[in-house]
C-alpha cells in the first residue's frame, strides 16, 4: 500500500476506507458505536475475570488461582468494569442520543470528541498488559490504598498509574463536549426544564466528572512521585499520612459512584413513561433530586472510612448526609412507580430491565442505607455485604440500565427490531443469575467472610457454592446479549421511525436507521403528532 | 453562528479551568488536611513545633493521670527501638523528661525518622513536647545504640474525662536523606 501514502487517491483500499472511517471519524453516532463495541469487549474481559473470581471460590481452600493472581484478579475485575464498562458505556449512549435527543445535527466539538474516545484503547492496553509483566498486575484493590499501592506496589503500578491518567483525560474531555453540546446545540424551544431526563442525568454527571476526575489525577500522581521522585504525601516516614490517600480518593470516589448511576436513572425515566404510555410523572422533582445526589455526593466521602479511626463528630456528619440521599434517591424511586401508576403498560424487553434496574437498585439502596449507619458498619466493613451491596447497585443498577436503553434505542440505530423472544429470555436469566449470584453475598458478609481473600471458612461454602452457579449462568446470559445485538445489526424485522409506540421526543422522528447525519436544520420542538407517523 | 462559536469557546475555557482548578484542589487537600488535623487535633497528630517552656512557672495541679509509651519499628528499619519506662503517672503541667532507646542492628549507618501519634486523638494537643527526637531524622552508625529523650508536659486544658493517654513512635527508615548533614543535626554537643 505504499503507493497510496502522500497522495489522494479518491478509490481507496477497502482497509485504508475502514481504518480512516474509524480511526478519523468525528461523527458523533460512529463515535457511540465505538464506545460502546468498546465497553462490550471489556465487559467480557473484566466478566472472564469474575468468573475466575468465583471459580476459586466455588469451594473454600485453594483450587486453581495463587493468592497473588486472585489479588491481582480483584484488582482488574474491578478497574475495567468502572473504568472500561459502565464509564465508556453511557458515554457512548450519551454519544449516540444527546444529539438526537437535543435536535442537533452532532457534538459541538468532534474532533475532540474522536480524541476523547481514542485515548481510551491506548489506557486499557497500558493496564492490561500489566497481567503479563513481571510481579503481575497491580493487587491492591480498585481503591488502590497507600501504602499498598505506593511502597508495596508491584513496578507494573505505574502503567496503571499512566493508565488511569489517560482515562481521566478522556473522561474529562468527553465530559467538557457534553456540557458544551448541551448548553449550546439545543434546538430552538427547547429550555433547559423541557429536556428529556437522560440529558438531565447526563448533564449533571458531565458536571461531577470534570470536578472529580482531576482530583483521582492528583492522587494518582502523587503516588507516582511517592514511588519515584522522593516525595512522602501518603509516606509516614517523610511526614506525610497514608489516612490522607483514602481522603482523596474518597472525594473522588463518592461522586465517581454516582457517575456510575445517574445516567441509569435517567435511562429508567425516558423508558418507563414509554411504556407506561404516561408522561413522566413529577419531571422537576426528578431534575431536583438529581441535582441535590449529586451535591451530596460531595460531602459524604466518609462513610467509606468509619473503621479508619475518623472522630466521632466526623463520622456523625457522614452518616446523617449520607442518610439525607436517601431522600432524593427515593422521591426517584417513588415518581417511577408513580409513572407506572394506572398507564397502560406493556412489558417489552427495555422495560423489563428497567423495572429490574428499578426494583434491584432499590434493594442495593437499603443495604447502602445500612452500611450508612456507622456502628452497624464496624461489623460490615469489608466483608462480603459491600462486595453484595456496590454489585446490585452496579450489575442491575448501571449494567441494567446500559442494556434496557441498548434494547430501547437499538431498534432506531440499526433499523432493525432485536429479537423479542431471545430479549426476553435474556432478561429472566439475567435477572435470576444476578441475585443467584449477589444476594447469598449479604448472608456470607453478615456473617464474617471478609473481601478480596481467596480461601474462606468452611460455614461459608454453601453460599458461595450457590453464587458461583449464579455468575456462571449470569456469564452465559451475556453472550446471548451479543448474539441478540449482532443478530439485530445484521437484519430482522424492519423498525418504524417511532418504534414504540408510546415513544415522544426528537430521536423517534428520525427514520430508522438514523441517518449518519441528522437535524442539520434543528428541528420544531416540541415535534408535532404526525412527525411522528412519516414513511 | 460566529457569535454561538464564542459562546462555545467560553463555555470551553470555564469548563477547563474548572478542571485544572480542581487538579489544583486535590494537591490544595495535602497541606489543608495537615492544617485541619492540627487545628482539631484530631487523628492523633501532635504539633512538630518545639513547645518554648512558658517564661511564667508553669500551673502544677493536683491532677494525676496516666501516660503510656509504645514504640513501632516500621518494615525495613534494622533498629531495636523501645521506651526506657512504658509508663509514668504524671502531675498536670508538671515538666517529665523519660526517654526511648535505640540501637542500630545493622551493618551499616542507618537513618531513622521517628513519627509520633497521641491516643486518645483529641489528647494530641494537650501533649507538649519541649524536647524530642521526633523533631529531626537521627543517624547511628553501625551498632551504635542511643538513649533518644522527650521531655514533656500535659496542658491543664486536657479534658477531664480523659485519665490515660498514650504516646506512640513509629520509626521509619529514612535512606535518601544524606547521612551527613543529619549527623550534624542528631548530635548538636
Amino acid at each position: 500500500m505504499a503507493e497510496i501514502a502522500g497522495h489522494t487517491i479518491p478509490n481507496r483500499s477497502p482497509l485504508m476506507a475502514f481504518l480512516e472511517r474509524w480511526f478519523l471519524t468525528t461523527n458523533h453516532k460512529e463515535i457511540g458505536s465505538l464506545y460502546l463495541w468498546l465497553s462490550f469487549v471489556l465487559f467480557f474481559i473484566g466478566g472472564a475475570m469474575a468468573m475466575l473470581i468465583r471459580v476459586e471460590l466455588f469451594q473454600p481452600g485453594l483450587q486453581y488461582l495463587e493468592p497473588l493472581f486472585y489479588n491481582q484478579m480483584v484488582t482488574m475485575h474491578g478497574l475495567i468494569m468502572v473504568f472500561g464498562v459502565v464509564m465508556p458505556g453511557f458515554v457512548g449512549l450519551a454519544n449516540w442520543q444527546i444529539p438526537m435527543m437535543i435536535g442537533a445535527p452532532d457534538m459541538a466539538l468532534p474532533r475532540l470528541n474522536n480524541f476523547s474516545f481514542w485515548i481510551l484503547p491506548f489506557a486499557f492496553t497500558l493496564l492490561t498488559s500489566s497481567l503479563f509483566m513481571e510481579g503481575g498486575a497491580p493487587n491492591f484493590g480498585w481503591t488502590f490504598y497507600a501504602p499498598l499501592s505506593t511502597t508495596y506496589g508491584p513496578p507494573s503500578t505505574d502503567f496503571f498509574i499512566l493508565g488511569v491518567h489517560l482515562m481521566g483525560v478522556s473522561s474529562i474531555l468527553g465530559a467538557i463536549n457534553i456540557i458544551v453540546t448541551i448548553f449550546n446545540m439545543r434546538t430552538e424551544g427547547m429550555t433547559l426544564m423541557k429536556m428529556p431526563l437522560f440529558v438531565w442525568t447526563w448533564l449533571i454527571t458531565a458536571f461531577l466528572l470534570v470536578m472529580v476526575m482531576p482530583v483521582l489525577a492528583g492522587a494518582v500522581t502523587m503516588m507516582l512521585t511517592d514511588r519515584h521522585f522522593g516525595t512522602s504525601f501518603f509516606e509516614a516516614a517523610g511526614g506525610g499520612d497514608p489516612l490522607l490517600f483514602q481522603h482523596v480518593f474518597w472525594f473522588f470516589g463518592h461522586p465517581e459512584v454516582y457517575i456510575l448511576i445517574l445516567p441509569g436513572f435517567g435511562i429508567a425515566s425516558q423508558i418507563i413513561p414509554t411504556f407506561a404510555r404516561k408522561k413522566l410523572f413529577g419531571y422537576t422533582s426528578m431534575v431536583y433530586a438529581t441535582a441535590s445526589i449529586a451535591i451530596l455526593s460531595f460531602v459524604v466521602w466518609g462513610h467509606h472510612m468509619f473503621a479508619a479511626g475518623l472522630p466521632l463528630a466526623a463520622e456523625l456528619f457522614f452518616m446523617y448526609c449520607t442518610m439525607l440521599i436517601a431522600v432524593p434517591t427515593g422521591v426517584k424511586v417513588f415518581n417511577w412507580v408513580a409513572t407506572m401508576w394506572r398507564g397502560s403498560m406493556t412489558f417489552e424487553t427495555p422495560m423489563l430491565f428497567a423495572l429490574g434496574f428499578v426494583i434491584l437498585f432499590t434493594i442495593g439502596g437499603f443495604s447502602g442505607l445500612m452500611l450508612a449507619l456507622v456502628p452497624a458498619d464496624f461489623q460490615y466493613h469489608d466483608t462480603f455485604f459491600v462486595v453484595a451491596h456496590f454489585h446490585y447497585v452496579l450489575y442491575p443498577g448501571a449494567i441494567f440500565g446500559i442494556m434496557s436503553a441498548v434494547y430501547y434505542w437499538l431498534p432506531k440505530w440499526c433499523g432493525n427490531m432485536y429479537d423479542e423472544r431471545l430479549g426476553k429470555i435474556h432478561f429472566w436469566t439475567a435477572i435470576i443469575a444476578v441475585n443467584m449470584t449477589f444476594f447469598p453475598m449479604h448472608f456470607i458478609g453478615l456473617a464474617g467472610m471478609p473481601r478480596r481473600i481467596v480461601d474462606y471458612s468452611i460455614q461459608f461454602a454453601d453460599f458461595n457454592m450457590v453464587s458461583s452457579i449464579g455468575a456462571a449462568l449470569l456469564g452465559l446470559t451475556q453472550v446471548l446479549f451479543l448474539y441478540i445485538v449482532i443478530k439485530a445489526i445484521r437484519g430482522g424485522e424492519k423498525a418504524t421511525p417511532q418504534v414504540w409506540e408510546g415513544a415522544e421526543g426528537l430521536e423517534w422522528t428520525l427514520p430508522s436507521p438514523a441517518p449518519l447525519h441528522t437535524f442539520e436544520a434543528p428541528p420544531q420542538f416540541p415535534a408535532p403528532q404526525e412527525a411522528y407517523k412519516h414513511e | 453562528m460566529s457569535e454561538s462559536r464564542n459562546k462555545q469557546r467560553k463555555h470551553l475555557v470555564l469548563l477547563s479551568t474548572l478542571a485544572l482548578g480542581m487538579l489544583g484542589f486535590s494537591f490544595a487537600l495535602v497541606p489543608l488536611y495537615e492544617v485541619f488535623c492540627e487545628v482539631t487535633g484530631i487523628n492523633g497528630k501532635t504539633s512538630n513545633a518545639v513547645v518554648v517552656k512558658p517564661t511564667t512557672v508553669i500551673q502544677e495541679s493536683e491532677r494525676e493521670v496516666t501516660i503510656q509509651f509504645l514504640a513501632q519499628v516500621a518494615r525495613g528499619m534494622p533498629w531495636e527501638f523501645r521506651p526506657t519506662e512504658h509508663q509514668l503517672r504524671v502531675r498536670v503541667g508538671e515538666v517529665n523528661l523519660t526517654s526511648y532507646y535505640a540501637r542500630n542492628r545493622s551493618a551499616q549507618g542507618v537513618t531513622g525518622q521517628a513519627v509520633p501519634s497521641v491516643s486518645p486523638g483529641n489528647a494530641a494537643r494537650y501533649l507538649r513536647k519541649i524536647e524530642c527526637f521526633c523533631f529531626t531524622e537521627q543517624y547511628l552508625e553501625a551498632g551504635e545504640a542511643q538513649q533518644m529523650s522527650v521531655r514533656f508536659y500535659i496542658d491543664e486544658e486536657l479534658p477531664e474525662e480523659i485519665n490515660t493517654l498514650s504516646l506512640s513512635y513509629s520509626l521509619f527508615n529514612a535512606p535518601e536523606l544524606e547521612a551527613s548533614s543529619l549527623a550534624l543535626a542528631s548530635h548538636p554537643q
